[in-house]
């Protein structure tokens, strides 16, 4: 579910022939005064984030001369939405709105089939309207093989009352909307608003497209670098996890970090293994008080190489207190891959942090067996368990060795001090 | 007795002559599936662990007879074209095992297959297993891990992620109990049968006393089973753990299903319909064994009173 920021959006919506503002991505104040001279006040300058509510949070801001168009990009440029920087912003010509719309396209999965949502209360909270305002919505699920036809849209926005004259415009938006989201393989993409302006034309105002990760394959010209389901921007340690995964189709590895900032304390590296058994594994580490700065998942029976690399990604993160690996406990997988994978990485950053390593499933008896045997002479303890044993006992045996290692550094230090 | 899968079943492999294909014919084979033939355009004549290899599923159908079932294990690309193949030759289930299938081509499949009226499983799943009978698809692993790990008896199995249905179906064995059918649903948001389905076929199956369930945040799926038994279309005792309370709104945890968009697909939402149709959610995934273990015991109890 890779998010395109608000001006990619629009390119595609404009290539499918919905009408949108003219515009300028700009990369600093300069040039957004350079295009709002070119486009003509008044103009709206707005920051390329991937958040919503973007007008409450100094992210859109009106500007009636190209000097206030400056000032405005210069303050954007030192937001940070997220742990993120905005780097872009987009410098649209200002249109004289009459009236807003809410359309998008969203697959369902109730109805496995791609939704049209419309209303007629344009703007924020659409999922409260949904649940206040049944009569001034449209849900409508398409059949992908047939698609929107325009006198199928146009019936749903008459039974919504929509006055005449608007009718041949907004159900041609809608029928081009649809073409975009099925021709990118959108999971969602919405307009919002849906602007009537002066000119009776109806506008893109702001739109975000939400691209299926597994069709990326199938459409290089968006240049999605990384195609990952996260809310930021890739970090470095994200696009080398994505490298690997990307050079060798052998198993998953999924990588992605959720606190950069460790400093606070209490961080675990955490790598799961399986989706539903990560997040169980997840869920026991909270439980147990500790922080997870990272999700990672290796399932599918990856070879013993993919786990090293995850396994080295993980360590590379700072301030970490222990490392804990867990699957589901019974996997179907062979799992002297992983512990050898392991092994080689935890040799090579020769270990100082306390490693507990739930690796039940086929060939389990092996795995323990190398990560006790080859583990013996690191700085710090490394356990193994099998799938007769549960994730809240591990996480438990963690806790221990975490404080037993605090304590020895503790003794070390005072040592050094005498 | 199981539901969609027994020992009776006829069943075909699509991609039989590739490596996942190949591997996972034998173990299928092995456990007990009467596997009667495979698909591999431009393999015709081959043999695959002893199973004849056709260049189409029609030609395998006029050749080998009637095909309940198709196991399809072609690269995720092509996988829209295998079950669309299947369900036009007449097959009426089809168990789609790749990971990352494009979601609008599984849209394309499901909008198909309601016309044959045909059903499938996944995609993104390890399959299912009515134990001591056949297993479709790589739960359990090699067959003889099948064996020792899941018995035969009538607890059925629900589960939206792989590696927990292997792990549920092994500590309720564990525990003493033991399994009607296990069936991983898969773990895209967009997928043929659904936990609601699924739950239809548990309800109909004489054998089937009660249900374990390991959902998962995200999609309506958990939404959908609290209206089912809401409804009366599920009426047996069930017991339910929810995957997932650590993840944030909008970030995705491997599982393309389990993503929180929009405030819906909670867990506290899910659990709560749940609890207020009447069925069990244990907190902690080591508290299922024993949660299940005590309401079969009420059962049995009822029973014999």
């Amino acid at each position: 579910m890779t998010k395109l920021f608000e001006h990619q959006s629009k390119e595609l919506f404009r290539a499918e022939g919905i009408p949108v503002c003219l515009g300028e991505v700009v990369v600093n104040a300069c040039q957004a005064r350079q295009a709002a001279e070119r486009l003509g006040c008044p103009v709206v300058v707005k920051a390329q984030a991937l958040v919503t509510g973007r007008a409450d949070k100094g992210a859109i801001k009106f500007a009636d001369t190209p000097a206030e168009a400056e000032l405005a990009a210069e303050t954007m440029f030192g937001l940070t939405f997220n742990g993120v920087r905005v780097e872009k912003v987009l410098v649209e010509e200002r249109k004289e709105v009459v009236k807003e719309y809410f359309a998008s396209i969203i697959v369902n999965d109730a109805s496995r089939a791609p939704m049209l949502v419309f209303s007629s209360m344009g703007g924020s909270g659409i999922e409260e309207l949904a649940k206040g305002h049944p009569g001034k919505m449209i849900s409508y699920p398409i059949d992908v093989r047939v698609g929107l036809q325009e006198f199928t849209a146009r019936n749903l926005l008459i039974r919504l009352g929509v006055p005449s004259r608007e009718l041949p415009g907004l159900a041609d938006l809608l029928v081009r909307l649809y073409r975009t989201a099925r021709k990118y393989e959108a999971r969602s993409a919405e307009i919002n608003p849906v602007a009537l302006s002066r000119d009776g034309r109806f506008y893109a105002l702001d739109g975000r497209i939400t691209v299926d990760d597994n069709a990326v394959f199938r459409h290089p010209e968006i240049g999605i670098e990384v195609a990952r389901e996260f809310d930021h921007p890739p970090t470095k340690l994200e696009r080398i996890a994505y490298l690997v995964e990307a050079g060798d189709y052998r198993g998953t590895f999924y990588f992605m970090q959720l606190e950069m900032d460790t400093s606070g304390g209490g961080y675990i590296g955490f790598h799961g293994a399986g989706g539903g058994g990560s997040m169980m594994a997840m869920d026991a580490l909270q439980r147990g008080g500790f922080k997870i700065p990272n999700f990672v998942d290796t399932s599918g029976n990856p070879p013993a190489s993919k786990i090293y690399r995850a396994a080295k990604i993980i360590l590379s993160q700072a301030n970490l207190e222990g490392y804990f690996y867990s699957g589901s406990g019974v996997a179907s997988q062979e799992q002297y891959h992983t512990a050898r994978g392991l092994v080689k990485a935890f040799r090579e950053v020769n270990l100082s942090i306390p490693a507990v390593i739930r690796v039940g499933g086929n060939g389990e008896e092996l795995a323990i067996d190398i990560l006790t045997r080859y583990t013996r002479d690191l700085p710090a303890p490394v356990e193994a368990y099998g799938r007769d044993t549960s994730v809240d006992y591990c996480v438990e045996r963690l806790r221990t060795l975490v404080e037993e290692q605090k304590k020895k550094a503790g003794r070390a230090g005072e040592i050094r001090v005498v | 007795m199981a539901i969609l899968i027994d020992a009776s079943k006829r069943v075909l492999i699509q991609g039989i002559t590739g490596r996942e294909g190949s591997a996972r014919a034998k173990l299928m084979k092995d456990y007990g599936t009467n596997v009667v033939a495979g698909v591999t355009p431009g393999r015709r004549g081959d043999e695959v662990h002893g199973i004849p290899v056709y260049d189409s599923v029609v030609q395998a159908r006029e050749d080998r007879g009637h095909i309940d079932v198709s196991v399809i294990f072609v690269p995720a690309p092509l996988v829209k074209n295998a079950a669309l193949e299947a369900f036009d030759a007449g097959v009426k289930l089809a168990v789609l095992v790749p990971d990352r299938v494009p979601i609008y081509d599984v849209m394309e499949i499901a909008a198909f297959a309601r016309e044959k009226k045909a059903r499938f499983i996944g995609p993104n799943t390890l399959g299912l297993i009515s134990p001591g009978q056949a297993v479709l698809g790589m739960i359990g692993g090699r067959a003889q891990a099948a064996r020792e790990w899941f018995r035969p008896g009538n607890v059925g199995v629900i589960s939206r992620s792989g590696g927990m249905t292997s792990a549920i179906s092994y500590y309720l064995c564990k525990a003493g109990l033991g399994l009607s059918t296990i069936v991983h649903v898969g773990g895209d948001a967009i997928i043929g049968m659904r936990e609601a389905d699924v739950l239809r076929e548990f309800e109909a199956d004489k054998e089937t006393a009660m249900v374990v369930l390991f959902g998962e945040i995200g999609t309506n799926q958990e939404e959908e089973v609290a209206g089912l038994i809401r409804n009366g279309g599920f009426t047996k005792p069930l017991v339910a753990y929810i995957g997932g309370r650590a993840a944030r709104s909008g970030t995705r945890f491997s599982h393309a299903g389990a993503i929180i968009e929009g405030g819906f697909g909670t867990y506290e939402g899910k659990v709560r319909a749940l609890r207020d149709a009447g069925a069990l959610v244990v907190e902690a995934f080591s508290d299922i064994p024993a949660a299940a273990g005590a309401v079969m015991e009420d059962l049995e109890a009822g029973k014999a009173g």
